[in-house]
């Protein structure tokens, strides 16, 4: 099957706008960190012409971007570790056993994603304050109430996938292993975990990425202490002044680690989509 | 599950302890993807579940800020709230009808131009060439990026005086003669649909290029054969193999997009201009500035039932449609 001149000068001319329209704001991300406050505050230029890497420095100092940073990490990171381990147990019952409920399980916990935010925000807000006030148990405003919140959200489409996962893993597996007298969590842990092992590191970037990059229930849920990142680089806009060149600086060392991280990891999203979407 | 009834019985039930009925092994089997599930079930229900129940009956509560530190005593007042929500002559009413309807028109546009942007860079980069795996990447980079930093940098793009949209339209193509206000105005909605759709359309494109890795070679091949073009082999291989990602695809994009805040919240700063004042950012900002979450909990409700209705309709005909062929 040959491609016609037409063609292939169609598919360059399409792909290179579509690269133009991604790639220009990662560029200005990059060029205006390394620019100095005054060029970020005059009209805009393409080329950093006195480029500097002070913007790197002052951004710590601007906001108090370390303790964001620290938050943003413990509460994502915590939060991926409790989705991963309950989503492994959910898939493993939905894609091992059959039993009633199962469907409606499934069915219940992928709308759930679906539903607004904002229907369960505030009810959320009322409960989380009003618990602290009557037991004493604070979640509004601390990180644990960020990590129980935010390890919901991920959880549905950890379990899609990961019930993908596992289903392509075949039964003679454990079959063998339970021949052996291993019972059904040694058979999950010693079996079906280590064939998918991809497919929960995926999950759990997954999982991470969106703790990390929260800004609703955030906005709301924290104080100055328990601050994230997500609502913490709004810092650098004070009423005077854009402090463009940190904003910029700060997004970009949030943003590689995680970009790095799912685009190293890619093709097991993809399998997992697949995966999930054969069903 | 229904046979035990006193309180010490369910306790045994769900801890190990059961000497008299080991032997038996079908019960024991049973109960285990129940136990699995437990943990998955117990927090969905505590953060999803139960509050949108309490969410529910709070709209249905004059909850205003004198009695958001005891709600317990707030008073009950049925569908009042629900009456001002539907009263388009109030002003509040007028202002969530005119909310929704910039909701509508932003979701139709951004669904469906994502849609169609993702599925023609998988369709393109679907056969092997130099160069595919780094566009690879940089295609699903927006999708990668958190939120805030995307949106961020383009709040810094739309800038009037300092951006860069604007020094392109004004001082290198001189377009216009004046650099145009792109956060305030009618153009907040322009600029909102350039950022929803550039943080939209890389998922619509991993989701189609997985889909495309199901469509065997040999249908293009045989397609190829009898002489069907680019667009031939488009329309009666690549989409028909697709429908069934597309389905779904469709729908997630509708319903993420319906409820967008990050992209308006980050973009305007906290408050969106009305052009581009999608609903989610309006209920939040109309519950937390008056402090009265009874109206706020009576337009997330709507806004439910209001997606629930389109869902359901969607699915009746695309199954029915399905049923049909």
């Amino acid at each position: 099957m040959r491609e016609t001149a037409a063609e292939r000068w169609s598919r360059r001319i399409v792909l290179t706008l579509l690269a133009g329209f991604v790639l220009v704001p990662l560029y200005v991300m990059v060029s205006s960190a390394l620019k100095p406050l005054q060029d970020v505050q005059g009209a805009f230029t393409w080329w950093p012409r006195r480029p500097t890497l002070q913007a790197f420095v002052d951004m710590w100092s601007t906001v108090p971007l370390g303790r964001y940073l620290l938050n943003s990490l413990l509460v994502a990171s915590v939060a991926a570790i409790f989705s991963v381990s309950v989503a492994i147990f959910a898939a493993y019952a939905v894609s091992r056993y059959r039993f009633r409920g199962r469907q409606v399980f499934s069915v219940t916990v992928l709308s759930t994603q679906m539903f607004p935010g904002i229907l369960f925000l505030l009810p959320l807000f009322l409960i989380y304050v009003n618990l602290g006030n009557a037991t004493g148990i604070a979640l509004y405003a601390s990180r644990t109430g960020l990590i129980i919140t935010y390890l919901t959200f991920s959880l549905p489409f950890s379990i899609w996938m990961l019930v993908g996962y596992f289903d392509s893993i075949p039964r003679g597996l454990d079959e063998a292993a339970q021949v052996d007298g291993a019972g059904p969590l040694r058979t999950l842990f010693q079996v079906v975990l280590p064939a998918a092992v991809p497919g929960v590191v995926a999950v759990t970037v997954y999982a991470f990425m969106t703790a990390w990059g929260e800004v609703l229930f955030a906005s709301v849920l924290t104080n100055e202490d328990s601050r994230t990142l997500a609502v913490g680089l709004q810092g650098y806009s004070t009423q005077f002044n854009v402090y463009w060149n940190q904003v910029m600086a700060a997004s970009l060392v949030v943003s590689v680690p995680v970009v790095a991280g799912f685009l190293a990891l890619q093709r097991y999203f993809v399998a997992g989509l697949t995966a999930g979407a054969v069903k | 599950m229904a046979t035990t009834t006193s309180p010490p019985a369910a306790d045994r039930v769900a801890g190990t302890a059961r000497p008299a009925r080991s032997a038996a092994r079908r019960p024991r089997r049973s109960l285990l993807p129940y136990l699995l599930l437990a943990p998955a079930v117990v927090l969905e229900l505590a953060i999803h579940v139960i509050p949108m129940l309490v969410g529910a009956w709070m709209s249905l509560l004059e909850l205003t800020q004198f009695h958001i530190r005891d709600w317990s005593g707030a008073p009950f007042v049925g569908l009042d709230n629900y009456r001002v929500v539907f009263d388009v002559n109030s002003a509040a009413g007028a202002e969530l009808l005119r909310s929704f309807r910039v909701t509508v028109v932003y979701t139709v546009l951004s669904v469906g131009l994502s849609w169609m942007l993702g599925t023609t860079a998988a369709v393109l980069l679907q056969r092997p060439f130099r160069g595919r795996a780094v566009l690879r990447a940089l295609f699903l980079t927006p999708y990668a990026l958190p939120v805030y930093t995307a949106v961020i940098t383009w709040t810094f793009l739309f800038q009037r005086d300092t951006g860069l949209v604007n020094h392109v339209l004004v001082d290198q193509l001189r377009l216009v003669d004046e650099p145009p206000f792109w956060l305030i105005g009618d153009n907040s909605f322009v600029a909102l649909l350039i950022v929803s759709i550039w943080r939209t359309w890389p998922f619509a494109f991993l989701c189609v290029m997985a889909g495309l890795q199901n469509v065997p070679d040999e249908l293009y091949e045989a397609a190829a054969m009898d002489g069907a073009g680019f667009w031939r082999r488009l329309r009666s291989v690549t989409l028909p193999m697709l429908r069934p990602v597309n389905l779904v695809l469709l729908l997630v994009l509708f319903l993420w997009t319906f409820n967008d805040f990050n992209t308006p919240y980050v973009l305007f700063g906290g408050s969106a201009p009305a052009e581009a004042d999608l609903i989610s950012l309006h209920i939040y900002r109309s519950s937390f500035q008056t402090w009265d979450f009874g109206t706020g909990s009576a337009m997330s409700v709507v806004l439910l039932l209001f997606l629930l209705l389109v869902t359901a309709g969607y699915l009746l005909l695309t199954n029915r449609r399905r049923n049909d062929a």
